[in-house]
């Protein structure tokens, strides 16, 4: 499959699941053409609100419609549905209404606009609540199906999608299973985490690191809340050593939750590739450079903690 | 719909005030003020307006109540308890650990409670999601939703007050939607003209194209009424400002921002609830009077 955003997939998705589902309905806060429901509400207009650039309302009125049998995708960028984080909290999350928030425009990878409009705290901030699963395909396959789980699914839902296009990591054959974690490459020597856009990357990465003799295992955290401990857990058990890549802040995130998770079960040197600091201003290639979210990056700070 | 009988509902008023003063003065902490000035409508609606079914709380054609004025849900529980969605012997857990009746609505753990309210402003996006998706649904079911007068200082209702008569037309337009303020004029700190003014509250809400009335919400008939007019009127959802009492009924309570959070003492409650019913108190009220009479001074 050609590479394509996570967010361009999850339009298509939305669009042929709607067809046969009338219970799904989008709400957008003017921000359609960029979370790519705007064809779902011109082929579906009376399934589609977009309630003016209003995003606390819109999460609310989310709620009210799921709570009534509908089955209501509440679309932003990732960054302003988390700056409505009280009424995720309340009016989503404790009064446990399954809305389906998704969050497009992730991390720093949205280049030019800069840090106002990137997403670098959403997983941070959903992950404090008890009962928001956290899920970031990487590719179209991934998200399509993704999707069409997150409205079967009776509970709330976070979906985390990118503004850029992914390359394929899947073959047409993959099935996405909600809280498994899925070894997309074995290797004995490190192990890589990552989901979303880094994770074609970090395959990149072990390329490069097998060419200098490491075995880099590369595993597609698809599903960042609830984490696959077991599969985590195997990995780093084999390898020793893990590392995990997001374009996310470096705090709170899955580097975050693997930190949690290892250092209470099974102490395993780390380390934590993401953005430190605030976002800026820039290509999306020099800001993965600078990050050292790109092949290079990983393969380098791969070999530095590995002493190598 | 039918008139109401009246004499039924201010005695249902008069127990549902009864029942906040002993189950504030049990949990020792609440918030009597706003419970009380919004009693006589949440009377109304509970045992004149909605229909429901205590035993089937999630029946699908039941009319919704989303109290966004979360922390004056004792008044609520006190009519949930009336109507028989729990014993009322479970009305003194307000507030205990393990009890359903949290200091806040959850909506989870009190079936008949319809969302999580009380982190203020929320309610009313809430509602009118459900309103929306009741019509989407071909139901016929009402959302009332009850909102504070402090908490539409909140900015995410005034998102909602501008979206929610546009939403849904022409097919689906939010007709069976009614907001009421309990314009009590007090909030926490003081009185809501001195900490952030409201007025001109009636011409706010027309701006925003919202049919309004403006009734005395200690009055059941101007409740009732207006009620009724909300549900006649077509395209639209309706805002109802009914015009309240903080403390309503208890003297020493009334039109002072000091009983917005405060529970009254064991002592305290026994006063309030002899001046609401009187000095001959019937059986049941006696033996809530003897059971505050024990409780420990605090």
């Amino acid at each position: 499959m050609p590479a394509k955003a996570s967010r361009a997939a999850f339009g298509e998705a939305l669009l042929e699941l709607g067809a046969t589902d009338e219970r799904i309905v989008t709400l957008d806060a003017d921000l359609s053409k960029s979370t790519m429901t705007a064809k779902f509400a011109r082929t579906y207009p009376s399934r589609a609100f977009n309630v003016g650039i209003a995003e606390s309302t819109m999460i609310g009125m989310a709620a009210g419609l799921a709570l009534t049998g509908r089955v209501p995708f509440a679309c932003s960028f990732a960054c302003f549905l988390i700056g409505r984080f009280e009424t995720i909290r309340v009016s989503v999350a404790y009064t446990q209404a399954p809305v389906k928030l998704v969050g497009t425009h992730v991390g720093v990878a949205i280049g030019e606009d800069g840090y106002t409009q990137m997403g670098l705290e959403d997983i941070a901030c959903i992950r404090a609540l008890p009962n928001i699963p956290i899920v970031q395909p990487a590719d179209e396959i991934e998200t399509k199906q993704a999707v069409a789980w997150a409205v079967e699914h009776p509970g709330p839902v976070y979906l985390r999608l990118t503004r850029q296009n992914l390359e394929s990591v899947h073959g047409d054959d993959y099935r996405f299973r909600f809280g498994l974690a899925e070894v997309l490459r074995p290797g004995q020597d490190v192990t890589l985490l990552a989901s979303g856009g880094p994770l074609w990357n970090c395959l990149e990465a072990a390329k490069r690191l097998a060419a200098q003799g490491l075995g880099a295992e590369v595993v597609n955290v698809a599903t960042i809340k609830p984490l696959d401990e077991e599969t985590i857990l195997g990995s780093a058990g084999k390898t020793g050593r893990v590392v995990t890549v997001e374009d996310h802040g470096v705090h709170g995130g899955l580097g975050g939750a693997v930190a949690e998770l290892l250092s209470e079960v099974m102490p395993t040197p780390l380390r934590r590739l993401g953005v430190t600091g605030f976002g800026e201003s820039g290509d999306p290639k020099g800001l993965y450079a600078k990050h050292g979210l790109d092949p290079d990056g990983i393969a380098e700070s791969v070999l530095k903690f590995l002493h190598r | 719909m039918a008139r109401p009988d009246l004499a039924r509902l201010q005695q249902f008023a008069r127990e549902c005030r009864v029942q906040i003063l002993r189950m504030l003065a049990h949990a020792g902490s609440g918030h009597p003020g706003g419970s009380l000035s919004v009693a006589d409508i949440l009377v109304t609606l509970y045992f004149h307006r909605m229909r429901y079914d205590p035993a089937h709380p999630t029946w699908e054609e039941r009319d919704r109540l989303v109290l966004s004025k979360g922390h004056c849900v004792p008044a609520q529980y006190c009519c949930m308890a009336r109507a028989g969605f729990f014993p009322e012997s479970q009305l003194i857990t307000l507030r205990k650990l393990g009890s359903p009746l949290q200091g806040h609505p959850d909506r989870v753990m009190l079936p008949g409670v319809e969302a999580a309210t009380g982190s203020l402003g929320q309610g009313l996006s809430i509602a009118v999601g459900m309103a929306l998706g009741l019509k989407l649904g071909g139901k016929g079911a009402r959302v009332y939703c009850v909102v504070g007068d402090g908490e539409i200082q909140e900015g995410q209702v005034w998102e909602a007050a501008m979206s929610a008569p546009r939403l849904g037309q022409p097919d689906h337009a939010l007709d069976n939607l009614c907001v009421i303020v309990d314009y009590n004029k007090i909030q926490l700190d003081d009185h809501v003209r001195k900490i952030l003014d409201l007025e001109p509250l009636v011409d706010k809400w027309k701006s925003f194209g919202w049919p309004v009335l403006d009734i005395d919400g200690h009055d059941f008939a101007q409740i009732d009424k207006a009620l009724d007019q909300a549900e006649a009127i077509k395209g639209k959802p309706t805002f109802v400002v009914a015009h309240t009492v903080k403390g309503k009924g208890v003297s020493f309570m009334e039109d002072d921002p000091e009983w917005h959070g405060k529970a009254p003492k064991p002592a305290e409650a026994i006063r309030g609830i002899r001046e609401i019913l009187g000095e001959a108190l019937p059986d049941w009220a006696q033996a809530v009077v003897g059971e505050l009479e024990r409780l420990e001074p605090r």
